[in-house]
């Protein structure tokens, strides 16, 4: 066994935030870089689990097991697959990104470096853990400093903002909990074993009635994080009062802790009632994919028009996850890194004028690219990207998903394809109002283009955003084999549960055939 | 075969699309530095490089027997995902070749028609820098050899034409323009998506060879899948090649510099939708309902527009608008089956609309940026050489012989007459009347009668420079002679496309457009198509020259009808009150009501309920990890006991 590399890069930046402990609060310059350093490192150590990752097998890759809590059959058990490897480099990435975009923060920089990296800490840990109950440990882990960055860092009324995720989030989690310890005894009970162990419990043939409850409860849990119509409307408010970095790890990383979960524990553990609950779930997610979109139309702040094109976005994600194919389930999980790039992107960009401006409403600016021509090409490009344009990222994801989502439902495919012009509208309507016509508010004249740091925050973005638009085999190919898996695994649970039905109702009709044979019988007597 | 270092000429093809985007990140990378001249020899050299390796390519293919002119190059797989696949791979085929001589050709003399234009731009390095991108998603367009990659360069375009639309995006108008371009442009992607999508599930590929391979064979003739696929193309190329009930975007698209309308919004990419319908003949002729949709949508949107361009006074909508419906005239030739009559007007609409409206930029350049044909007039004596390549370019449209634009539409009408039915006849036959007319109109308001220029405009009138002059006067050239290559005993470019019309390659010579009509239909069709021109013109004559009182009488004896067409029969406004404002609407609603009172309300209730304990909810506010985690843990010890008691 080689290095535990999967532990060390998630553990890392614990222990970079343990160490700012020690260090004055005052050495503003010296908690920056520390944290960058940490950031940096940590960002290099993951690549390698890119570059070792093996393309031939669904087998989870680097897995470390120990077990922690014998008594109740807990370990600390992790590991990657091709599903979750993207979003871990993403997260290791657009953490280190953050960190540098948080350079002028002032105010209390050494909690606020503090809460970044025991935040990157529990995301990294969300997308390894193969035990349960070490998932929920990352789970709530990385809600707290992501309440703190709101709550404390935040805008003018980041106390509401934060209450309402709070009050959100947990009532998800509370009844996620709930699932999960129900699914663990529910495991003891068919084979006498207690273990929080995932791969075990996926073998587990979970009745079909306990599917329909368990879902639901995970299903509330996740679909809040994604967010999906209707639970979203944390979301813009989060956003708004959030800090720039803040927003970007919310957009980037944290919602698609709720698709992951659909992905890693809904589909697999309750495949029957995945699928019974297709409609609802479609549905809705059209409805997020068009509402999202023409809400975001209307809104005259920024970060909130961002906001919900998350909703719209997520949509795709969510309804690519949900019609169980190849195509579908490989773009839905492009997609998730395709909006944390672009998405992540446009919160960074709608920050630099913020800190110009103290402002992001769209009515105070408009000719922005006069004063701004760097900004507005990083910009244009972000913004072509959110859109779907084809040679960029947005587009080879948006459209995996909608042929998988067509192969196996053309209404589904047609009323989604609608979000390929509405994303036009709201963003291009967006980028005509705040960075062409005349520049005639005097307080824009004064705007200074992006600097090196700025730069430094949106060329390697920008590189991704052009490379997986044009060839994005590197990433497609390195989720085949685990995506085919969980498909068939999906597949074949189904078809047990769909089989067993039969068998029951076979047996129930044979029932009362026999029954009215033997009625006939005492008729004919 | 000739070869070029070791390989033939068609291996080259990659180069074609190469020395584009090498002009384009050149000149975005570095063209700021770089002073004018050296980013206008960039972005000509660019294009002129890509134009000789296409005529290399056209010289190597004519070596091939006319059924396997079609040569395939894959470069590596874009989109690899279960059976789906889209790969990066160029296919060279006679209609290929024809699209990439008249891009790179035509593009290569507006490209130095620019130099002189834009000289004085401040953002001329962004002007190359956008005109060779666009050129390279034209070229990749028409190149592509899949559905998939065809649809990058198709959006590619429409993203050059929304930047270049809006590259004086100071303006309003011209930033408005360019969103309105790229969003109705989005509404015809929309159906092309849903086509591939639909064409992948059908066939289980995108490759054209194979799809048109597979066709005739997986669909009957008619099938409801085949008209769908057709459609759903269509809706596409409406959308793109500017159609009822589309086609609103293209007039406002001459808020560009007038070299981008020349060679996007007239010689290339409004055209795209034709090359995408002619690609795609297999599948169209297995659905004669989408030919008929094809050709009736064709028909109209020629006469449609025509009737507009009456009325205008903007010399550049005047020839938007012709443009609208000389790309009609196309599609209606496409959806009686002649395909290849279609390419034909679209090469020589190519040659004389690219040189109209250059002419109309020197114009306008001369006057110094006046659009108003009302403020014209005389400018004949002022500018010689530019009226007289317009006047070539004129006569070109109007269909006299033996100019370009004759040929291919009295070739159009008389396949929409043999073909197709009296009525499509009549559409097509009633507009050419009409086109003969507004263009005349054009031409006798701006260079004819009496100047109306102001006093200052007046002397500092001049003609244009030689950078200007001399694509103006090669498109002249072309727009005499360029008809010949469709002369009708002996066509050319018929012989030449053949194969590609039909089965696809495989040896289909006899399904091209090689219909039979009798000399005497063909001499008297021509004559009545000449007749029609005639008499447009002298109309004209007789209303902007001999009697100039008259329009104005006319106008005051059909008020009503004047007004409606002056206001373009009041599309826009009617797509914005039924459309664009109830659209804005219903998502204020969406936002304040559902979202604000409805979604919010609900949690807000909740949170006020929680608030009742307030006392609770400070604990939770302490801002401590440890009271966090201990909450949690309460709450976790309490609903484990619950379970356990439970289960």
């Amino acid at each position: 066994m080689s290095l535990p590399i999967l532990t060390i890069v998630t553990f890392l930046p614990l222990a970079g935030a343990i160490w700012l402990l020690f260090i004055n609060g005052e050495k503003q310059e010296k908690i920056k870089r520390i944290a960058l350093v940490i950031a940096i490192g940590d960002f290099i150590l993951s690549l390698p689990l890119f570059f070792k990752f093996r393309f031939d097998t669904s087998e989870f890759q680097f897995v470390e097991k120990v077990s922690w809590i014998k008594e109740f059959g807990i370990s600390y058990y992790v590991g990657i697959d091709g599903i979750s490897l993207f979003l871990f480099l993403l997260t290791s990435f657009l953490t280190l990104i953050c960190i540098l975009a948080s350079w002028n923060i002032k105010d209390r920089i050494k909690e606020y470096m503090i809460a970044m990296l025991v935040l990157e800490t529990g995301m990294l840990g969300v997308f390894i853990s193969l035990d349960l109950f070490l998932f929920y440990v990352f789970w709530e882990l990385m809600l707290i400093p992501m309440y703190l960055i709101i709550g404390v860092w935040g805008g003018p009324r980041r106390i509401y903002a934060t209450i309402k995720f709070f009050i959100y989030t947990m009532a998800g989690s509370v009844l996620m909990l709930v699932a999960i310890i129900v699914i663990y005894f529910m495991n003891q009970k068919a084979t006498g074993e207690y273990t929080f162990d995932l791969l075990k419990i996926y073998n587990l043939d979970i009745p079909m009635g306990a599917q329909f409850w368990l879902f639901l409860a995970f299903f509330f849990a996740f679909a809040i994080k994604v967010p999906m119509f209707p639970f979203h409307t944390w979301l813009p408010d989060a956003h708004v009062e959030a800090p720039t970095a803040g927003s970007v790890i919310l957009a980037g990383v944290l919602l698609k802790m709720g698709t992951y979960g659909f992905v890693r524990f809904s589909l697999p553990l309750f495949p029957y009632a995945s699928h019974q609950f297709v409609p609802l779930i479609a549905w809705l997610a059209i409805a997020g994919i068009i509402y999202g979109a023409l809400v975001a139309m209307v809104q005259e702040d920024l970060k909130k028009l961002v906001a919900y094109s998350s909703v719209s976005h997520l949509g795709f994600v969510m309804l690519g996850i949900f019609v169980f194919n190849i195509q579908g389930m490989e773009g839905g999980i492009l997609q998730m890194i395709n909006h944390g790039l672009s998405t992540g992107a446009l919160f960074l960009l709608v920050g630099m004028i913020y800190e110009r401006r103290h402002t992001r409403m769209i009515a105070d600016f408009g000719g922005l690219t006069k004063k701004m021509p760097i900004f507005a090409i990083f910009f244009m490009i972000i913004t072509l990207s959110s859109i779907g344009l084809p040679g960029l990222n947005g587009f080879v994801g948006e459209f995996l998903v909608l042929v998988g989502v067509f192969k196996s439902n053309v209404v589904y495919a047609v009323l989604a394809a609608t979000g390929v012009i509405l994303s036009a509208c709201y963003m291009l309507w967006m980028f005509q109002r705040v960075m062409f016509n005349k520049l005639t508010n005097p307080e824009n004249k004064k705007l200074k283009d992006i600097d090196k740091r700025e730069l430094a925050l949106l060329l390697p973005i920008t590189i991704l955003v052009f490379w997986i638009g044009i060839y994005p085999k590197p990433l497609i190919s390195r989720m085949d084999a685990s995506v085919n898996h969980l498909i068939n695994q999906v597949d074949e649970k189904y078809k047990v549960t769909l089989n067993r039905l039969k068998t029951e109702k076979k047996e129930v009709e044979y029932a009362v055939k026999e029954e009215k044979s033997a009625e006939h019988t005492i008729e004919v007597d | 075969m000739p070869y070029f270092f070791g390989c033939s000429y068609l291996d080259l093809i990659g180069f074609v699309l190469l020395f584009p985007l090498a002009g384009t990140v050149i000149n975005g990378f570095l063209g700021k530095k770089l002073n004018k001249a050296i980013v206008g020899i960039v972005g000509c050299t660019a294009i002129g490089l890509s134009f000789i390796v296409s005529f290399f390519i056209f010289i190597d293919l004519l070596k091939f027997d006319p059924e396997h002119r079609v040569f395939e190059k894959d470069y590596f797989t874009w989109i690899g995902s279960g059976t789906f696949e889209a790969i990066a791979g160029l296919q060279v085929d006679p209609l290929s070749v024809i699209m990439i001589l008249v891009v790179s050709g035509v593009g290569f003399l507006i490209h130095v028609y620019s130099v002189g234009y834009m000289h004085d731009d401040d953002g001329f390095y962004r002007y190359f820098t956008y005109l060779n991108l666009f050129t390279f998603s034209m070229l990749l367009l028409v190149l592509a050899n899949n559905f998939l990659l065809m649809f990058i360069g198709w959006e590619g375009v429409g993203l050059c034409s929304y930047l270049l639309i809006g590259f004086w995006f100071e303006k309003k108008s011209a930033s408005d323009a360019g969103m309105k371009a790229f969003i109705v442009n989005r509404v015809g992607d929309f159906g092309f998506i849903l086509a591939i999508m639909l064409i992948f599930v059908t066939f289980n590929t995108i490759d054209f060879t194979d799809v048109f391979h597979a066709a005739p064979e997986h669909l009957q003739t008619g099938s409801f899948i085949a008209t769908m696929i057709t459609l759903l193309l269509f809706v596409g190329a409406i959308g793109k090649s500017a159609q009822i009930p589309l086609y609103t975007w293209l007039p406002d698209a001459m808020e560009g510099p007038t070299p981008v309308s020349a060679l996007i919004h007239a010689a290339t990419m409004v055209t795209a939708g034709v090359y995408m319908v002619v690609r795609c003949n297999v599948l169209y002729t297995l659905s004669p309902f989408s030919l008929t949709v094809v050709a009736v949508i064709g028909g109209a949107t020629a006469l449609f527009a025509a009737t507009i361009g009456l009325a205008q006074n903007d010399i550049k909508r005047v020839l938007a608008y012709s443009t609208v419906s000389q790309i009609g005239y196309m599609f209606l030739a496409c959806g009686v089956g002649a395909y290849i009559t279609g390419i034909f007007h679209l090469v020589t609409h190519a040659f004389f609309k690219a040189l109209l409206f250059l002419g109309s930029g020197s114009v306008i350049h001369g006057l110094g940026g006046e659009q108003d044909m009302r403020k014209m007039g005389g400018l004949k004596k002022y500018m010689p050489t530019t009226h007289t390549t317009f006047l070539i370019g004129t006569l070109a449209i109007a269909g006299i012989p033996p100019f370009a634009g004759f040929f291919s539409k009295d070739e159009i009408l008389l396949d929409a007459f043999t073909r197709g039915s009296l009525l499509l006849w009549g559409l097509g036959a009633f507009a050419a009347l009409l086109t003969a007319f507004y263009m005349f109109r054009l031409l006798f308001m701006t260079f004819y009668g009496k100047s109306n220029m102001t006093k200052h405009v007046e002397e500092h009138v001049h003609e244009s420079p030689m950078s200007i002059l001399i694509p103006l006067l090669v498109l002249a050239f072309l727009s005499i002679l360029g008809g010949f290559i469709g002369f009708p005993t002996a066509s050319a470019i018929n012989s030449f496309l053949a194969p590609v019309i039909g089965g696809g390659h495989h040896g289909m010579t006899d399904g091209g457009d090689l219909h039979h009509v009798s000399n005497g239909l063909m001499f008297s069709m021509m004559g009545i198509s000449t007749g029609i021109a005639i008499i447009g013109i002298l109309l004209a004559y007789l209303m902007y020259i001999k009697q100039p009182d008259l329009p104005a009488k006319i106008v005051g004896k059909f008020k009503l009808i004047y007004t409606i067409i002056y206001n373009k029969y009041y599309v826009d406004e009617i797509y914005d009150a039924t459309i664009v404002k109830p659209t804005v609407k219903t998502s204020f609603v969406l936002w304040k009501i559902v979202d604000v009172k409805i979604i919010d309300g609900f949690v807000n209730a909740v949170a006020r309920i929680v608030e009742l304990k307030s006392e609770v909810l400070k604990l939770f506010q302490t801002g401590y990890v440890r009271n966090y985690a201990l909450s949690i843990l309460l709450g976790g010890v309490i609903i484990i006991f619950c379970s356990l008691v439970l289960l």
